[in-house]
């Protein structure tokens, strides 16, 4: 079978610190996966060199059987592999709605259209509405990214990211700095999000990331040290010793 | 509302010469020179989020062969304006992509590097920029029969380039490609994980700025029917980047603003003083201080009090 995301014998070093270090495992398509790993682990050094943003330094990455180890992260996005990031990114200036329509740009080829205004897209525009409205943010597109709550920014991350309909959605703590009421909406939007979007997700919150994940990898010192459902990883006493600190 | 703003504004551009001497009439040609030149580096600067200090070496390129295949090869301005535009074009195309191998502080030097290069080959390079004399003996096209030799007919073909030039940027930067070229500005790191090519986005948008800088080159020539090599000196590159930010850069008007108090105030406050710079100088700060988003934006807010004053 043709695994969503596979990577095998992945290495990656800085200087002489390795923080990922011969790294392998297989998502299953329509999987929610969850990387966890204390502070250090290399969770998100891993996510970058998934998304491309860093280049391995051996081993190999594949999506949906395409080999994308040494793509350009702007090619990646056209396979199929959307991110969010830890600390928000978004374009702080620009209306929520511009956020949107601009991420559904990316994958359209009308990104090289140079000569007719952005705004007659109007069928872009109404699917950015649509997804704004599946995220709880409903009539708030006018709105610039950088005036709402730091909770609807991450929903707004959510949003970025869903636009491309992709096939590989890797999450990297959705959670982080959310207030408790603001983790309930974003822990029922993750999980609401349709199964042909394969999910692998990095989160500290235990409860909610327990709850939601199919398959567990526990990453120690760039090391998987723990990988399997949710019974195995939690039982296993390597998790206990390294993460669960008992 | 707007538009006929616009309206009024073209009327009146194109009314002045009836009404002015001819001394406002190439005053106002220079300024729109000036505009151009800054428009094109707004591109890059406001709109791509990539401070350059070697614009002046598109101006002075232009310029340059433009006037060297007239007067060397004995080309007609048919031949040599085109070429001029091609060749520069194609000059920028290589030092954009010499000079994006790094943004930030790294692009402005690597600009400013590059121009120097050129800058250099303009003085040293005597046997074809004949050096410090400049070349000179040049002349002004006759499009359509047009003799532009006239100043009024100038200042009417300038004004002319000014609105085609303002307007291709305008179309642009409304456009979907405008909209990624201000995201690369803003988010390069979403860009690319967004599926944008955030190194093609910027590299056209350097071309494509170095193409209007090199129109600005060819009416600058024509203007002034002789070309020396201080026009691309750093000082170019820098007046234009004032230009630029004092108008109120990343704005479609700010370069407009920007271009005319500075040439209205090199123009006037060199007669009076002779260390114009200074003055020139001054004018930066107090703008940087007090209106840090440059002219457009004080504007806007007087024109709110205004509302909100005659409302109450």
């Amino acid at each position: 079978m043709t695994f969503a995301l596979e990577i095998k014998n992945l290495c990656k070093s800085f200087g002489g610190i390795k923080v990922t270090q011969d790294v392998s495992f297989s998502v299953k398509p329509g999987e929610r996966r969850l990387i966890i790993g204390p502070n250090g682990a290399g969770k998100t050094t891993l996510f970058n060199q998934i998304s491309g943003e860093l280049k391995p330094d051996s081993g190999s990455i594949k999506v949906f059987g395409e080999d994308l180890t040494f793509q350009p992260v702007h090619r990646r996005a056209h396979a199929g592999v959307s991110r969010t990031y830890q600390i928000i990114t978004l374009f702080p200036k620009d209306t929520l709605l511009h956020n949107v329509v601009l991420s559904l740009l990316g994958v359209s080829n009308r990104r090289f259209q140079a000569f007719s205004p952005l705004t007659v897209n109007d069928e872009l525009f109404e699917k950015a509405e649509s997804i704004l409205d599946s995220v709880g943010l409903t009539g708030s597109g006018h709105l610039a990214a950088g005036e709402i709550s730091y909770g609807e920014q991450r929903r707004v991350e959510i949003a970025v990211a869903m636009a491309q309909s992709p096939r590989l959605l890797l999450l990297d703590e959705p959670l982080a700095g959310l207030s408790q009421d603001e983790r309930i909406i974003v822990r029922d939007l993750v999980a609401a999000l349709p199964k042909t979007t394969t999910i692998v997700m990095i989160e500290h919150d235990m409860d909610v990331a327990l709850a939601f994940a199919e398959q567990i990898a526990v990453l120690h010192y760039g090391s998987l040290i723990v990988e399997g459902d949710r019974e195995t990883v939690v039982n296993h006493p390597r998790t206990r010793e390294v993460y669960l600190g008992h | 509302m707007n538009r006929i703003g616009i309206l009024l504004g073209l009327v009146f551009l194109a009314l002045l010469p009836l009404v002015s001497g001819e001394y406002f009439v190439n005053l106002g040609s220079q300024i729109l020179i000036a505009v151009i030149f800054a428009s094109s580096l707004n591109l890059l600067v406001g709109y791509a989020g990539l401070t350059s200090l070697g614009h002046a070496s598109y101006l002075g390129l232009s310029a340059y062969i433009s006037a060297w295949l007239s007067i060397k090869m004995g080309l007609d301005h048919s031949v040599t304006a085109p070429a001029a535009l091609l060749l520069t074009t194609l000059i920028g195309m290589v030092f954009g992509w010499i000079a994006l191998r790094a943004t930030g502080l790294g692009f402005l030097m690597l600009t400013l590097a590059l121009s120097q290069i050129v800058w250099g080959l303009g003085y040293r390079w005597v046997s074809v920029t004949n050096g410090d004399n400049g070349l000179s003996g040049l002349t002004r096209p006759h499009p359509f029969g047009i003799d532009l030799d006239i100043s009024n007919n100038f200042y009417w073909f300038v004004l002319i380039i000014t609105c085609a030039c303002i307007y291709m940027i305008h179309v642009m930067i409304r456009s979907p490609f405008g909209a990624s070229i201000r995201g690369t500005r803003d988010q390069a790191r979403r860009m690319s994980a967004l599926g944008f090519n955030v190194w093609a986005i910027r590299w056209t948008t350097f071309v494509i700025a170095s193409f209007i800088g090199a129109v600005a080159g060819l009416m600058y020539v024509y203007f002034h029917k002789y070309i020396h090599p201080s026009v691309m000196a750093i000082t170019v590159s820098a007046e234009a980047l004032l230009c630029v930010i004092a108008g109120g850069s990343g704005t479609l008007v700010g370069p407009l603003l920007g271009a005319f108090v500075v040439v209205v105030l090199k123009n006037y406050a060199s007669a009076y003083v002779e260390r114009w710079n200074m003055l020139l100088g001054l004018v930066f700060l107090f703008i940087v201080i007090f209106m840090p988003a440059g002219l457009v934006s004080a504007v806007a807010v007087w024109k709110d009090r205004f509302k909100s004053g005659s409302k109450t």
